[in-house]
């Protein structure tokens, strides 16, 4: 099987894709988000508790 | 080793900081395992369905993760509420939008499963319906904690409405056998011997491993923002301040 063949699924790549780009938007944007709400809040806390 | 002593919040926060990596670091390796298996050595076409069958990998891992997290986020609010213990408060806060992001994500998956399978992008189906009003009660969830000011009433709250949405959970699993719904099946039951080629089974299997591994490492993070945020007139955190 060749990469243009994989990537078009069969003509499902469209949903395929879709599909797994959707997870990585979704729960990279949770992490990019979650790492923006930490550096807002910055070292707050005793270095030696951490 | 004093296990109750983590249910402080200035004990919990250190522990949990070092946890987080392994569990990263953990899911990102799971989840290329599972893309391997599930792109690779599975079957181009899975019964008399076609490619697009991949879809399942995400769809059924997000599906059970929305439903997992949001029992876990219950049980969470209902000690918190219970034992006023404010970590377990903290820790439903957190789950709260994780969970609500996978639910979403087996909304669309499931969506783009259906335009070229059932030919509908959305249908009103007992499964479907029971998984929309679980995105719903996370949101109320996630909203009633962000409307009120007073931080133990919000959990307060909070509690009662994810209690009392606990019921939507064996409805959303058992729709497919309850009602007649387009929905197909469960695709993996326990006892009874799985409709799929092992392969396939491996690579759903590994992917809801790796779905947990990532959803504890991001809950234990946001954990630690929410401690930060709530705690930080504490004396543990102020010192600390620079």
């Amino acid at each position: 099987m060749n990469w243009s063949e994989f990537f078009s699924m069969g003509g499902y790549g469209f949903y395929v894709w879709g599909s797994y780009i959707t997870a990585l938007i979704l729960l990279g944007g949770e992490v990019l988000l979650l790492g923006r709400r930490k550096r807002a809040l910055g070292n707050r806390v005793n270095r030696d508790q951490d | 080793m004093n296990l109750y002593k983590y249910a402080s919040p200035s004990a919990f926060y250190p522990l949990a900081g070092k946890m987080i990596p392994w569990f990263a670091v953990s899911a990102a390796i799971f989840f290329a395992v599972a893309m391997y298996f599930g792109f690779v050595l599975a079957p181009q076409r899975a019964g008399d369905q076609n490619q697009v069958y991949h879809i399942i990998f995400i769809h059924v891992a997000a599906a059970w993760m929305g439903m997992f997290l949001y029992v876990l986020m219950a049980i969470y609010a209902g000690i918190g509420w219970a034992f006023n213990a404010r970590l377990a408060s903290m820790m439903a806060s957190s789950l709260s939008i994780t969970g609500a992001i996978f639910t979403l994500l087996s909304l669309v998956t499931g969506s783009l499963w259906g335009k070229p399978t059932w030919g509908t992008w959305w249908a009103w189906d007992a499964r479907i319906t029971s998984t929309l009003i679980l995105l719903f009660l996370y949101i109320g969830f996630i909203s009633l904690q962000s409307a009120i000011d007073d931080q133990r009433r919000a959990d307060k709250a909070g509690a009662v409405l994810a209690l009392v949405g606990v019921i939507n959970v064996p409805i959303i699993y058992f729709s497919v056998q309850w009602w007649n719904t387009l929905h197909q099946g469960a695709t993996i039951r326990l006892l009874e011997k799985p409709k799929m080629t092992s392969p396939m089974l491996i690579a759903m299997l590994v992917m809801l491993v790796a779905c947990w591994l990532y959803s504890i490492a991001v809950v234990l993070i946001r954990l630690r923002c929410i401690i930060l945020e709530r705690e930080q007139n504490a004396a543990w955190v102020s010192e600390g301040a620079a």
